[in-house]
């Protein structure tokens, strides 16, 4: 019967069961967990969302550096000058990891930092604020750190076989980082008043700010329940910022500092913590660029972005210059 | 806003004298000295190998997964490859 239709609605229809029957091969291999690679069939809304997701956490790695290196000239020893140094490179090094995940679906680098610099692509909003004294490398470190992790560790089982495989190498090097910033913590935590003070202040600063790094609640994201169903994300927002309170609390009462929450409180029935209202208005203002330090950061990136841009200029001529044996 | 891309470079890492050289990610760079700066400086920071392949990505040859089943098809019916395919006498040792 087909050749009696036009070829044009033919060749339509049997394009619109081809895809049908990819995006069910392609469920019935996320749901087999098994990982999609780069050249595998993938819906587009797959691809966007992870181009989305994956560029997103790259932006933050590398953004993340500015709040730190504020502090590498001013670290108080050689010893926690060196570490500083090698977390801000390790961040530089995740940035490319994640990059080149990001790039394997189909987008350019410089497409990437475009979005990035044109506030198309966001970057998480907790680097949007001001790191003040030395006691916030240890707040960094131990909660922005390691809310980061809980959310890494969950994404090492994403479905999308390279940012998996980013994923698995970013969490061994990242323990590093939140074990230096608890280091600080509990250095100054026991040290004189004015360390202690100085840590409580940075623990009540940074406190908040890190459990809105799990993004808005379950019911309020607009991104879950594909990113479940294509187990882009493996844990919900709400699941995953609970395994961090949990696993914080202790913590913080080890070295003891107070964690500013007053509804804070064991729960024994859930087995887990309570804790208070955030404040999500503060979460949206940030996000939507008004931040102690948006601007800073994104005109900061520009700034080294264009004044890095005759070297690669340069190393581009160079490198057609030998090719052409001149 | 420029778009000069360098080439992109994937990288191969050796974790230890004797093994195989194995895929850790790409980098960007303009030419092959670069590119094994580059790789040492993003994937070698905790001593992970002792040698590093660049190779520009334009260069690698992939077989297509969607082809997979009729490209790998000639290994499927040839179970005589494997040592289990033949029955032998318990008594006879070291085979």
């Amino acid at each position: 019967m087909g050749h009696f239709l036009p070829s044009n609605h033919s060749s339509k229809a049997n394009t619109l069961t081809m895809s049908a029957v990819q995006e069910t091969a392609f469920q019935e291999k996320i749901d087999a967990e098994l990982k999609i690679e780069a050249k595998d069939w993938m819906p587009d809304k797959y691809r966007l969302h992870l181009i989305r997701q994956i560029s997103q956490h790259a932006h933050s790695e590398v953004i993340g550096m500015q709040p730190e290196g504020n502090w590498i000239t001013r670290a108080p020893s050689l010893r926690a000058k060196m570490v500083l140094i090698a977390k801000v490179q390790d961040e530089a090094g995740h940035g490319l990891y994640l990059y080149s995940a990001t790039e394997t679906l189909g987008i350019t680098r410089s497409e990437l930092i475009k979005q990035l610099q044109t506030g198309k692509a966001k970057y998480s909003s907790i680097f949007n604020y001001p790191t003040l004294t030395w006691a916030d490398m240890g707040a960094i470190g131990w909660l922005v750190d390691g809310a980061a992790i809980v959310n890494q560790q969950s994404l090492r089982r994403t479905s999308y076989g390279p940012y998996s495989r980013a994923m698995v190498r970013i969490c061994k090097e990242e323990s590093f980082h939140q074990r230096q910033g608890y280091e600080i913590m509990s250095k100054m935590s026991n040290g004189t008043i004015e360390q202690q003070e100085m840590a409580q202040d940075a623990l009540n600063r940074w406190w908040w700010p890190s459990l809105m790094m799990f993004g808005p609640t379950d019911s309020e994201s607009a991104h879950t329940s594909n990113a479940m169903k294509w187990k882009i994300k493996r844990g919900t927002n709400d699941d995953l910022r609970q395994l961090f309170i949990d696993r914080t609390v202790k913590q913080a009462e080890l070295i003891g500092l107070e964690i500013p929450d007053p509804d804070l409180k064991w729960n024994p029935k859930t087995k887990h913590y309570d804790f208070g209202e955030i404040d999500w208005e503060e979460f949206w203002e940030v996000v939507n660029g008004n931040g102690f330090c948006n601007k800073e950061r994104i005109n900061n990136h520009i700034k080294a972005r264009s004044e890095g841009q005759w070297v690669r200029e340069a190393a581009l001529a160079y490198s057609e210059k030998k090719q052409n044996g001149v | 806003m420029s778009n000069n891309n360098l080439p992109t470079w994937e990288v191969f890492i050796q974790p230890k004298t004797g093994a195989s050289f194995e895929h850790a990610g790409n980098v960007h760079a303009s030419d092959k000295e670069m590119a094994l700066q580059n790789a040492r400086e993003l994937y070698t920071r905790r001593q992970e190998g002792t040698c590093i392949w660049v190779v520009k990505t334009e260069d690698i040859v992939s077989s297509n997964p969607e082809d997979q089943q009729s490209f790998f098809d000639p290994a499927d019916d040839k179970l005589y490859r494997y040592p289990t395919f033949f029955k032998v006498s318990k008594k006879a040792k070291g085979l």
